[in-house]
């Protein structure tokens, strides 16, 4: 299966259905439904095996495909993530497991210098068709070292391609596109959704990349948001709905490429725009959209945009400052209240 | 013992160096010694390089030869402002290539590190694609994207040239690793043929011991019993660091290995036939048991570091003495007095020709034309390009690959 072999113009199977399973069983079966059709495909990263992996997204693989396809790696980020890449440039198609995308960063030479930049500097030779997946943000109270979102810094590379699911459906569809396509993917993952449940179709389907889902509507601002915070802007909409204010509010689904179209064509409805983003606010993602949302559409703003980062500080430890550091419900509901001028 | 730190004068700006390197085990021609210091010829039983035919010889003499006369040719570019960036000859390493390559079959994964012409051109690829890299030209290897220190190769085998050192240690496992895989997994290769096993070769420099990045591919190869062997080009110099100054067990590097499990061996690079005498039963070995190995094979470079290097931290009389055991002057002799299959008219026939093939790549490159940025800047950036990749621009699909 090739990307270019993919009906894109057949629609996708229904997002609401009566099989509900966990984000966790989605990423799995998108791993499992590829690794049957292409035995290039193999899974490596540390306790994906034997242990079925640190946060069980691989649970029962081993068994299925053996040991020589699901690799337990030795504590070794940059070694693997560069084992990855000569793998690769072969002709097989590595998924490689971060325990925590924190951890990618001891993997940074491998994943910043080698990865995006192969083809172009093999002038065309060579590309480096490998999946790296795993947790992003922050997981519950592990402390700055624990809990990087790395969308901000790894968006600013031309050569990845970077997806960010917010539900078990376009986890599955998502993580399927990432694995045929020919291009480096960054899969970000969110160790607080891994066991959220929702219909996920049994059928394969693949998502595209660079087309944002509308997952609520409204005339009043445009909501934009990615991964996680999505579901912290689906509570900020229901709530502000109460005020009678109604928002869209746009899932990404990838952050490189990024659908700026239906960002601009929500904004010409609404006129306001406020950018949801996990990641630290100085060269976020969030200032690129709102830049982006400048240079095409400044013209359609009746409020400047806003965003709504994490807190500009190292991820806190205890409870009470982590959940506030977060871009939670609280700050967005601000945000949306302050664009439309009702605070 | 007790730790020295540093001193100033050990430092790497020293004006005078503290500690020369020991460049006796590659100016004596007595010294062949295996990782455990036993000497490897037994008596009575004859050397493999006796079985090779005068053919073999001379074309490894040619492209030692030709090696050496495109990187003069480099050199005046370079200090003509013809050649940007960073470039590093491989004067005086050139018997190193050539005889370990020359142990491979031609689908053996090669990759290496920045001083790459030389790999490169004793892979096969022409003197025209490699100089015209080197120029920044659309018919470069890399259509002028990789410059010097990248050179890709795929139809030749060779994963690259890579500029940071040590970065090339972890794909020499992959790519190991994805041979094995075909065999052992897929039971055909990833196109589709018969798949057959074999031994990815990854080069480093003497300054890439002190990377992690090795230690840990090292480690994951002899985990996995990959069939790559890593191929230290002792030079005995990083940049203006004698390899004492840099790394620990400098008197035995293949210690370095021991602790991963893998064998280890030294070998003297400057004589290619003692080359091919230890790499190639150490290349048989590996493909067979599918296990890595690594080899500190004993080299010099003859120029600086790279093309701006005064060289303060050597002195003049310890490149002269090596130069004395020159792997070309080694083997046309051996070519000449003992094989007889050389004259010195014939020799002279050859270095005309690689001068002449030097100077045609040179001229090629100064005519050819550069990559337009409009067709090629913003390709080869992705493979499947789509709209929002980029705030500026969409990327596209560039020039087909010269090589390809
Ligand atoms: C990670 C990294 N650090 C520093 C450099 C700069 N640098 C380039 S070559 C070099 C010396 C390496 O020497 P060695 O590995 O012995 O190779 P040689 O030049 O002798 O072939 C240094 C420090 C680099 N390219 N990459
Ligand atoms: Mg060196």
């Amino acid at each position: 299966m090739r990307l270019s072999d993919i009906d894109w113009s057949k629609p996708l199977p229904a997002r609401e259905g009566a099989r509900q399973i966990q984000f966790r069983e989605a990423l799995r079966e998108a791993m499992s439904e590829e690794m049957r059709r292409d035995d290039r495909v193999f899974l490596m990263g540390e306790e994906v095996a034997y242990y079925n992996g640190a946060y069980k997204v691989s649970q029962g693989m081993l068994d299925e495909f053996g040991p020589q396809r699901i690799i337990d790696a030795p504590i070794s980020e940059n070694g693997f993530a560069g084992l990855a890449v000569g793998a690769a440039m072969y002709g097989l198609r590595p998924i490689i497991e971060f325990m925590s995308w924190s951890f990618s960063l001891v993997a940074a030479d491998q994943i910043l210098n080698n990865v995006p930049k192969m083809l172009y500097m093999s002038g065309g030779q060579w590309g480096c068709p490998v999946v790296f997946r795993g947790n992003d943000g922050a997981g519950g109270q592990l402390g700055s070292t624990h809990s990087w979102c790395v969308e901000g810094l790894y968006s600013n590379v031309p050569g990845l391609k970077i997806a960010i699911p917010s539900c078990a459906y376009d986890a599955k569809g998502l993580l399927k596109t990432s694995i045929v396509d020919d291009d480096p993917v960054f899969f970000l993952e969110s160790e607080r959704m891994l066991s959220d449940k929702g219909h996920v179709p049994e059928a394969e389907y693949y998502i595209p990349f660079g087309k944002a889902a509308l997952r609520h509507e409204g005339d009043d601002c445009t909501l934009v948001s990615f991964g996680r915070p999505v579901n912290f802007c689906l509570d900020a909409a229901a709530e502000l709905e109460k005020d009678g204010i109604r928002v869209d509010v746009l899932d990404m689904r990838t952050v490189r490429p990024l659908d700026t179209e239906s960002i601009v064509r929500s904004l010409k409805k609404t006129g306001r725009v406020v950018v949801v983003d996990q990641c630290w606010p100085f060269a976020s993602v969030a200032s690129e959209v709102i830049t982006q949302v400048c240079e095409r559409a400044f013209d359609y703003l009746d409020h400047q945009p806003l965003r709504v980062n994490s807190d500009d500080v190292p991820a806190p430890y205890a409870k009470n400052l982590e959940a506030e550091f977060l871009p939670h419900k609280g700050k967005i509901i601000e945000a949306v209240k302050k664009a439309v001028g009702r605070l | 013992m007790m730790s020295t730190l540093p001193s100033a004068s050990g430092s790497p700006h020293a004006p005078t160096p503290s500690q020369p390197a020991d460049i006796t085990q590659i100016t004596s021609s007595k010294v062949h010694m295996g990782a455990n210091g036993a000497p490897k010829r037994e008596p009575g039983r004859q050397r493999p390089s006796a079985a090779l035919p005068n053919e073999t010889l001379l074309r490894w003499l040619r492209d030692m030869i030709l090696i050496r006369e495109f990187e003069n040719r480099c050199a005046q570019a370079y200090q003509q402002a013809k050649i940007g960036g960073f470039c590093h000859l491989y004067i005086g390493q050139e018997a190193l290539a050539v005889g370990t390559i020359g142990c491979l079959n031609h689908d053996d994964p090669i990759v290496t590190a920045y001083r790459d012409h030389g790999h490169a051109l004793a892979r096969g690829m022409s003197p025209r694609a490699c100089m015209a890299e080197m120029f920044g030209r659309l018919a470069g290897c890399a259509k002028g994207k990789g410059g010097s220190m990248h050179m890709f190769d795929k139809p030749n085998w060779m994963f690259g040239g890579h500029g940071i050192v040590g970065a090339q240690t972890p794909l020499g496992a992959g790519l190991a690793f994805a041979a094995k895989y075909e065999v052992e997994v897929m039971r055909r290769t990833v196109d589709g043929g018969p798949a057959r096993r074999k031994v990815a070769l990854c080069y480093l420099g003497d300054g890439a011991l002190n990377q992690g990045a090795l230690h840990e591919a090292m480690n994951l190869a002899g985990l996995w019993d990959l069939p790559v062997i890593y191929i230290v080009e002792n030079n005995r110099y990083s940049m203006g660091t004698a390899i004492e100054r840099g790394t620990t067990m400098a008197h035995d590097l293949t210690a370095k290995a021991a602790a991963y499990g893998i064998e280890g061996v030294r070998i003297d690079g400057m004589d290619i036939l003692n080359i091919y005498d230890q790499f190639k039963p150490l290349v048989d070995r590996c493909r067979e048991q599918s296990r890595p190995a690594f080899v500190d094979l004993l080299t010099y470079r003859y120029q600086g570091h790279s093309m701006s290097d005064p060289q303060k931290y050597r002195k003049k009389e310890e490149v002269e003495t090596v130069r004395q055991r020159d792997s070309i002057e080694l083997l046309s002799q051996h070519l000449m007095a003992e094989r007889r299959c050389l004259s010195e008219s014939r020799l002279q026939e050859m270095i005309d020709e690689c001068k002449a093939a030097a100077m045609d790549a040179l001229t090629f490159a100064e005519t050819a034309p550069a990559p337009e940025a409009a067709a090629e800047l913003y390709s080869d950036v992705y493979v499947n390009p789509q709209p929002g990749l980029s705030p500026l621009r969409e990327y596209h699909q560039g020039a087909k690959n010269p090589l390809l």
